[in-house]
């Protein structure tokens, strides 16, 4: 009962919906970077909404499968092939014993989710199956998986049905340039008035340095500071604080420079100070984000942030609906 | 003091206690956390204390963020009377200072730090007034730190002097932080030592390295079979100096499975403590080497 790596793909590692109530130690959530397309892989495959998958960056790993599985591959568009025969994203693909999952050049997205049918059972840490690399924890000990593991699955639930799939209208990618929305909030006061303008004018793009930790950006103007004696204890620079918490999606601008997005691998605080924090319903849009994409940032209150989560929240039930 | 609220987005709000770091802004931030944990308010999912600053998360599908907010407030007033006394413990850790293993980093990093001809304990000496590098270890070890915050990343602790505040010691972080820190480098940036628990980045200087592991996943050292973070919030430690073969010796130990930290039970009043810093100081210290 298990599917074995031949190759595994540039990056990828096993992820679920995450492992929240150890962020005061250091210990992020974790899990899929884009929660809806991990979401979606599952209920495909008839798993748990939470059954942990693979999440690929960029490239697809090959996997041969010892058993007959169904498989569903959505997030980054990624060509999929069993075998040599191509089949179609967002949709149960059966996979028999002996057969091979593998992927072609990314076509757009940045992480493709692989579900199949059962789960991926590597043994949970503190309640989840989530791969946290910087603490070596959880999926397969604590690091992406690699050449010749095997990869345990759970017993498969048999509702998953071969061909159900969920309609390009119900599925979510960013646009170009991608937007962002994002609550001001936190240390916003310490940049200048032109500062906070240009922070919403000005168009980024995604830097190199993008993980799951954090996205960082770059191509804006800096941002300039409101003049203060630093206080006791936070560092010499402008952009220091005393080292506090970082919010999942807050905003951070060491040097006033470069932001970065923490994301669900995020440190749990330190001592750059935030501008605000990108609103929980596009979280997983950063998550296919690829380098160099053009990004805006674009300002909301909290009623447009929870409004634009009900819409969420809505989307994700309709696709309940149509996997049935 | 003076307590600022702000959302970090739909699911977080952050109350930064004071701008500035202090114990009397530290324990108000635990009293405040205490008091929102004990208030088992509906749709809280994380309570993270920090220095001077914590940081409640929530489900904006549970409970309004505006009435979370309002709940938040509620409870500053009934925990600014609260008692700013701890029953904790106090931990003495062993450190090499200026081993081979960070000393080999730092000269990898040299071009993201202040001064790139000297090492991180030569700079900071320098800037707190030391001739030597010996004497600024010992201001180092002498006195003993309180855990202010865990964090960053798996259970690294901040560690806040417990001096004077002319006497504390203040250093920058890297001006580019680091690709690489040993794991369980003793670290400094700001007024805050730390300890890496795992390798990876970094911005703080690097003085030394500890042999006890405070973070394993596996939880196979002995004294972190019942979970795998050594450090919480409110404990204190002593460094206490060591040289390559008590280092290597501690390793062997670890190894072994028979190493077991030096550990003793303490009470902390932060208003005795302010009263006479250098007689708390030496109790703690006297509670280690006790019984």
């Amino acid at each position: 009962m298990s599917v074995n790596v031949i190759k595994p793909g540039l990056l990828t590692t096993v992820q679920d919906l995450g492992r929240p109530g150890y962020f005061h130690l250091g210990i992020p959530m974790g899990g899929a970077m884009d929660r809806l397309a991990m979401r979606s892989a599952n209920l495909l495959v008839g798993n748990d909404e939470g059954a942990a998958g693979l999440e690929a960056v960029f490239m697809g790993p090959e996997l041969e499968f010892t058993q007959d599985a169904l498989v569903a591959v959505t997030g980054a568009d990624m060509p999929v092939f069993v075998d040599e025969v191509e089949q179609p994203g967002w949709t149960a693909i059966e996979v028999k014993a002996g057969q091979r999952l593998g992927f072609g050049f990314l076509r757009s997205g940045a992480r493709a989710y692989i579900a199949i049918s059962g789960g991926i059972d590597t043994p949970p840490a503190l309640g989840s199956r989530s791969t946290y690399a910087i603490g070596a924890l959880g999926g397969v000990e604590g690091r992406a998986i690699a050449v010749e593991d095997e990869l345990p699955l759970g017993q498969a639930s048999g509702k998953g049905k071969p061909g159900s799939t969920i309609p390009e209208a119900l599925r979510r990618g960013p646009g170009s340039p991608a937007e962002l929305r994002m609550l001001p909030g936190l240390y916003w006061h310490r940049i200048t008035e032109a500062a906070q303008k240009g922070f919403f004018e000005d168009e980024w793009a995604v830097a190199p340095e993008a993980d799951r930790m954090g996205y960082r950006f770059r191509n804006g103007r800096p941002l300039e500071f409101v003049e203060r004696e630093q206080p006791f204890g936070a560092g010499s620079d402008p952009s220091n604080i005393v080292d506090g918490c970082y919010p999942y999606g807050s905003i951070q601008v060491p040097g006033g420079t470069e932001p970065i997005v923490l994301h669900r691998d995020a440190v749990s605080g330190g001592g750059y100070f935030m501008i605000g924090t990108v609103i929980s319903a596009d979280m997983d849009l950063i998550g296919q984000l690829q380098p160099h994409t053009p990004v805006r940032f674009v300002k909301v209150d909290m009623d447009e942030a929870l409004a634009a989560r009900a819409e969420r929240a809505a989307l994700m039930q309709r696709i309940r609906e149509t996997v049935g | 003091m003076k307590t600022r609220y702000s959302f970090g987005g739909d699911e977080h709000i952050f109350v930064e206690v004071d701008e500035e770091m202090s114990l009397d802004a530290f324990f108000k931030s635990l009293s405040i956390t205490n008091a929102v944990r004990d208030a088992n308010i509906r749709g809280v999912t994380e309570i993270c204390p920090a220095n001077a600053s914590f940081q409640v998360k929530f489900d904006p599908d549970q409970i309004r963020p505006d009435d979370m907010m309002a709940e938040l407030k509620k409870l500053e007033s009934a925990a600014e009377n609260a008692e700013k006394r701890l029953t904790t413990r106090i931990i003495e850790i062993p450190v090499f200072y200026n081993d081979p293993w960070t000393h080999e980093t730092l000269m990898r990093f040299r071009e993201r730090h202040q001064d790139p001809n000297g090492t991180d304990l030569e700079y900071a000496a320098r800037i707190n007034g030391y001739d030597t590098v010996d004497d600024f270890i010992t201001a180092h070890h002498s006195t003993p730190w309180f855990v202010s915050m865990v964090g960053f990343v798996s259970g690294l602790p901040f560690l806040y002097q417990l001096v004077e505040r002319e006497r504390q010691l203040q250093v920058p972080k890297y001006l580019r932080p680091r690709t690489d820190t040993p794991k369980l480098t003793v670290g400094y940036g700001g007024c805050f030592s730390c300890i890496y628990s795992v390798r990876g980045a970094g911005g703080y200087q690097m003085f030394g390295i500890t042999p006890m592991p405070i973070y394993d996943p596996e939880q196979k050292v002995g004294y972190l079979k019942d979970f795998m973070v050594f450090f919480k919030p409110g404990d204190i430690v002593k460094f206490n100096p060591i040289d390559r073969a008590e280092y290597d010796q501690i390793v062997a130990e670890v190894e072994a499975g028979t190493y077991e930290p030096r550990i003793a039970e303490v009470e902390f009043d932060l208003d005795a403590f302010n009263a006479d810093m250098e007689g708390v100081n030496a109790k703690l210290k006297e509670a280690l080497y006790v019984g």
